[in-house]
């Protein structure tokens, strides 16, 4: 099957990124320790705030910063890639091919992501919990669905830099549009506060959107502040975002190769 | 095999009547915006029969590229019908693109980072070739393309030419029926240029691979192609033998002589005149269609010629002139397909 050998070249190209790799691990290394201790003032000062205890906001802070490149939780994770190739109208060549364009990406992006957890999540994760006392579970089921909820958390993530990369399509310049998107998925997926803290009709609303597939799922489902009919929905409401949000690309591809002008000679 | 109204029964690539017309929202005045149509490719029409190469040329803008995104089916036309080996482009792209290769000079379907081999081992999963065709035909151009030392080469450390085959080869590893080549030969050297023509010409003879090129250098066309279409404003100009394009659009070829010492400007050479003298060198022009032997004699016999050269007319002088003529119809210079095949 081709997805797999996109999905595969994929991941060994980031591979060949070791410097890149290195300074991904060693920066999200630092950012995890800035993050845990304003985090340990913070439960020390409020205990149980969101309903999390100390250890695991702990360990919220160092599922965010494993998944930070692998879930692209900032933006980019590859896709800006996609972005230029339909400004400079490189997209032609992706289009000559007999490969469904949104397909090509996910396999790729899946292979990227595979790559990035392994090679940036690992080391941060392993860290943290040699500093700081985290809550990980001791059973192998739940960090299997941790895994399953974090390969649904990059799908969602992938369904809306897609949409995002497809509107250059139609924008001159999508780098501005890719700034904001970048900056609502570090909000509202959670990684700068969980979603949970936040109170009232917000905090709910907030759990509802498509951002907190990538993040805050995950992350509840790690720590066990998910389980049973909690951890069930939680991976069905990822589900339905990642394939409303695909859908929502196929209909935005099409209408882009069918109406709009492949830019360049 | 003659055919003489130029369209065979079945030809592989059909074009009738195509269109595309591009919607374009122009300022006017300060919110005022108007819709203005812009009529990209107006109405071509041509056919190719299987195992042709065909030079497709025109200026910039002319509508060449807006052309091959039809032909391909990544642009759906306004009017007109298209088939290529039967198949409507548009609907059924991805059916299609398993039967045809397509190089752009300037872009590139090879994988930056990672290892060339690595770009054929997903075109052989992206096409499904069988095992054994794929091994021959990557065996095939390894060997006419001098690929075996960059296999294994990261694309991005590739120089343009190596890449440029290392691009072709990808193309062609699926067996297409269908060719398309857009300035395959753009900024390589002369040794590069020359490899790459080779192997279109030898895939074309060996495989009857159906080639439309694309290209502003002129050699590409002298020697690949027999026939020519040139394209101009949407609309094509032009569509038959490449000499008969130098005989209608009235170029003029020039060949400058060396001579051993500064003498007056050269005259009594039939059909030619001396445009140009500068010391012992003079250039010379005479009609494009007429040959270059009897005139090279006609000097070599009265004056002391150390060293010539010849300079062909460019393509864009060509096309320019041949379009500000308003070249009226096809009809003089169309083609007549004999002996145009490839060899079966």
């Amino acid at each position: 099957m081709w997805c797999v050998a996109v999905a595969a070249g994929s991941f060994r190209r980031y591979a060949t990124y070791r410097v890149a790799t290195a300074a991904g691990v060693f920066t999200n290394t630092v950012f995890g320790f800035i993050v845990a201790y304003t985090f340990v003032a913070l439960w020390a000062e409020r205990p149980h705030l969101g309903g999390y205890g100390q250890a695991q906001a702990l360990t919220f802070v160092w599922v965010a910063q494993a998944l930070l490149a692998a879930a692209a939780l900032m933006g980019g994770g590859g896709l800006e890639e996609l972005q230029e190739r339909i400004r400079t109208g490189d997209v032609a060549v992706d289009l000559y091919r007999p490969a469904d364009l949104q397909l090509w990406w996910l396999a790729a992006d899946l292979g990227r992501a595979g790559m990035q957890l392994i090679g940036r999540g690992v080391v941060p994760m392993a860290v943290g919990a040699l500093v700081f006392p985290l809550a990980l579970p001791g059973d192998a089921l739940t960090w299997g669905w941790f895994l399953l909820s974090v390969l649904l958390g990059i799908v969602v993530s992938f369904g809306l830099r897609y949409l995002v990369a497809l509107a250059s399509f139609w924008l001159l310049d999508g780098s501005g549009l890719s700034l904001i998107s970048g900056l609502a998925c570090m909000f509202f997926s959670g990684m700068l506060l969980p979603l949970r803290v936040f109170p009232g009709g917000f905090g709910e609303v907030v759990q509802l959107l498509p951002w907190a597939a990538i993040l805050q799922v995950p992350a509840d489902v790690l720590i066990g502040a998910r389980s049973g009919g909690a951890l069930l929905r939680g991976l069905v409401f990822q589900a339905a975002w990642g394939a409303a949000l695909l859908a929502l690309g196929r209909l935005v591809q099409s209408a882009a190769t069918r109406r709009v002008v492949v830019h360049g000679g | 095999m003659t055919d003489p109204a130029g369209t065979d029964p079945e030809p592989l690539i059909d074009v009738r009547g195509l269109e595309k017309v591009f919607t374009v929202r122009r300022k006017a005045g300060r919110l005022r915006r108007v819709r203005e149509e812009v009529r990209a490719v107006d109405g071509i029409t041509f056919q190719v029969p299987r195992g042709e190469m065909v030079g497709y040329i025109g200026p910039n803008g002319a509508g060449k590229s807006t052309t091959i995104k039809m032909l391909t089916g990544i642009l759906v036309p306004s009017g007109g019908r298209l088939r290529i080996a039967g198949i409507d482009p548009a609907r059924e792209r991805t059916r299609l693109a398993r039967r045809i290769g397509v190089v752009f000079g300037q872009r590139t379907t090879l994988w930056w980072d990672l290892p060339l081999a690595d770009s054929y081992e997903l075109v052989r999963r992206m096409y499904r070739i069988p095992d054994a065709v794929y091994r021959a035909n990557l065996a095939r151009c390894v060997e006419l393309l001098d690929l075996a030392p960059l296999l294994a080469v990261p694309v991005r450390q590739l120089s343009l030419g190596q890449r440029m085959r290392g691009d072709i080869a990808a193309a062609l590893l699926h067996d297409p029926e269908v060719l398309y080549l857009d300035e395959p030969t753009i900024g390589l050297d002369v040794i590069s240029k020359a490899k790459v023509r080779e192997f279109v010409r030898e895939v074309n003879a060996e495989r009857g691979t159906t080639v439309l090129l694309t290209t502003h250098d002129l050699t590409d066309i002298e020697q690949l192609c027999r026939r020519v279409m040139v394209i101009d404003h949407g609309r094509l100009v032009y569509d038959g033998a490449l000499d008969g394009l130098r005989a209608a659009a009235d170029g003029e070829r020039t060949l400058v002589v060396d001579l051993e010492r500064e003498l007056p400007p050269i005259d009594g050479v039939p059909g030619a005149r001396t445009v140009r003298v500068e010391g012992p060198r003079q250039w010379l022009v005479f009609p494009a269609a007429q040959s270059a032997a009897p005139l090279v004699t006609a000097v070599a016999e009265r004056y002391p010629l150390v060293d010539l050269s010849l300079r062909e007319p460019d393509v864009e002088s060509l096309i320019a002139e041949l379009y500000a003529r308003g070249a009226t119809g096809t009809e003089p210079g169309r083609r007549t397909p004999d002996g145009q095949g490839a060899p079966a």
